[in-house]
């Protein structure tokens, strides 16, 4: 019997990194004081109205252009309906009808051994992008029987993104992911990070046997990491086939990811299918876009937004970052990957090789393999390293004048790493690590060696 | 064309909204006897109209600065129950009990 085919999608949420909410003035900060982020709009009083922040638009607008996507110069606004503590309104304004961007695509890399040294790129289609408001938090008081709700997130800015189900295990999943987070953080529209609910992931996943149409799918929520991302798929696939061989049937449901027992579990509060009750937003009108061919003429500046403006404006994205790094300093584009996946690396290396004479293609193996292993031992961020570029750069320079060997560079850099502010020459002085160039000098030890070993000397010289 | 008992019962869930008597649901069926007299005019190949102003009505754009939130104060005068500056709901939510187990006139329908 042919083997199952796994398919997984992706809902990913990043909140828009702005200052102020998608329809309201309030500030949008994270773990501020509780509701004390939250206008008249956002608590749902009666008689307020939805004003749209200009820059949530660019923001999106933005994303939508690194992801290939074409953006709909009309989108439109409207209401999904349902009763939840933490949703004042009982309804989400979103994007359902036309979203602001369409029909896109992500690239991203996969290893295809555990030595990273053979990459394969996949692409994975982007169904659209749409803005929507978050909704507040509830806090679970299971003692009391009571949920306590913070409406301070209740109207931040949200982009969905929506990735086609191109995706067929963990692996890919995760990497999808990282590389959005990556696009993301570039361009600046969301910081991302999973852990502060700036980036939030719901994965759907099915498997068939081939050439037979998809599975029921299922959903799966509370997701925290990347690593975590990879786990529940890669869970559901396995149970999911284990389920159906067993003669078992899936159920369309939504599940929660259990980090701590590795699994999915049902979610209650889940009754059925829901009927959102999807109605245009009668509070707002079309989201109109243009670009240089379509600006009007006579219109206030501060209403416009022009898609050809904002695409000249973006920034280099990690791929075209990683290109760049490979063609200028001749290192593999696997390096480009790490050198990207830590926050701040590429600079660090950038700056070592402006300061150092030593080749790029030789310092890139002291980024990878000694600062970033010792950046790994003390978890610490590139930032929070104790030796900082110069440094490193001057000891460097110490190896490629061929002052020191390279193993007593290593020994220099452990010392460095104490971050007692002694420079790479005075610690070579200290523990006397110099490189003897005098020939005489080095005849007169190699003699001495000799002399002192006597016995092994005759053994290894016949005669 | 009536409405369906499972309809009426599914709105009442989704919107809780109760109908309460037969008047309540006669109310419902001429509200949307009258709606379907759009159906009478043929709009093939028109595009749907989003407002009377059409292209008049501009969705305006505010610039993205701070300008409303801390008061907490106000928000929780309308709080029945609080806790800390938090607002205070049921663990979850309260469906509203199945058909046959509400006290409706819905049930005799």
């Amino acid at each position: 019997l042919a083997p199952w085919v796994p398919v997984v999608g992706l809902e990913i949420h990043a909140q828009i990194s702005s200052n102020s909410k998608l329809f309201s003035g309030s500030q949008v900060q994270f773990a501020a004081p509780p509701n004390s982020l939250v206008s008249f709009f956002d608590a749902s009083l009666p008689g307020t109205l939805p004003v749209l922040n200009r820059r949530c638009v660019e923001a999106a607008v933005m994303t939508g252009l690194a992801l290939n996507c074409s953006i709909n110069k009309k989108s439109l606004f409207d209401r999904k309906h349902y009763f939840y503590a933490d949703l004042p309104a009982g309804y989400q304004i979103t994007q359902q009808r036309v979203p602001i961007a369409v029909n896109g695509s992500l690239s991203y890399s996969l290893c295809i051994d555990s030595k990273m040294s053979q990459m394969v790129t996949k692409t994975v289609r982007i169904k659209q992008i749409q803005l929507e408001q978050d909704s507040g938090k509830s806090l679970h008081d299971d003692t009391r029987s009571q949920t306590l709700v913070d409406l301070n997130r209740a109207g931040v800015g949200l982009m969905e993104v929506v990735m086609e189900p191109d995706m067929c295990c963990g692996e890919e999943a995760a990497a999808a992911v990282r590389e959005l987070q990556l696009i993301l953080q570039t361009l600046g529209s969301s910081q991302a990070v999973m852990a502060e609910g700036q980036l939030r992931v719901d994965a759907n996943v099915s498997v068939h046997r081939p050439g037979e149409p998809y599975g029921v799918r299922t959903e799966v929520k509370n997701i925290n990491s990347i690593r975590f991302l990879a786990k529940a798929v890669d869970y559901e696939i396995q149970r999911q086939i284990e389920e159906l061989e067993n003669g078992g049937t899936i159920l369309n449901e939504t599940r929660a990811f259990d980090s701590k027992l590795g699994c999915t579990v049902p979610m209650r509060d889940k009754e059925g299918k829901q009927d959102y009750r999807f109605m245009p937003e009668p509070n707002l009108p079309p989201l109109i876009l243009y670009d240089a061919k379509s600006l009007p003429a006579n219109m206030n500046h501060q209403q416009v937004i022009n898609i050809d403006w904002i695409h000249e404006r973006l920034p280099d994205l990690p791929s075209v970052k990683r290109e760049k790094l490979v063609e200028q300093y001749g290192i593999l584009p696997e390096h480009s990957f790490t050198l990207l996946n830590e926050d701040g690396l590429a600079e660090f290396y950038e700056s070592v090789v402006k300061q150092t004479q030593m080749k790029p293609k030789k310092v890139i193996g002291w980024i990878l393999n000694d600062l970033l292993s010792y950046l790994k031992q003390y978890s610490l961020t590139v930032k929070q390293s104790p030796v900082s570029s110069f440094l490193l750069a001057d000891l460097l320079n110490l190896v490629e004048k061929k002052e020191i060997s390279s193993s007593a560079a290593k020994r220099v850099l452990a010392e460095l790493w104490k971050g007692e502010g002694k420079t790479p020459l005075e610690i070579v002085k200290e523990q006397k690590l110099e490189l003897l160039q005098d020939q005489k000098e080095l005849e007169q030890i190699c003699q001495a060696v000799i002399d002192g070993q006597e016995k092994e000397v005759i053994m290894i010289v016949p005669g | 064309q009536k409405v369906s008992v499972e309809v009426l019962d599914h709105l009442e869930h989704l919107a809780l909204v109760d109908f309460r008597d037969s008047e309540g649901v006669e109310r419902l069926q001429k509200a949307i006897q009258f709606a379907d007299q759009l159906h009478e005019v043929n709009t093939d190949g028109v595009e749907p109209m989003d407002s009377v102003l059409e292209d008049r009505w501009c969705l305006y754009l505010r610039e993205d600065d701070v300008t409303e939130g801390n008061c907490i104060k106000e928000l929780l005068e309308n709080a029945r129950e609080k806790v800390e500056e938090y607002f205070v709901a049921p663990p979850g939510n309260i469906p509203l009990p199945k058909l046959e187990e509400r006290d409706t006139f819905l049930q005799g329908s």
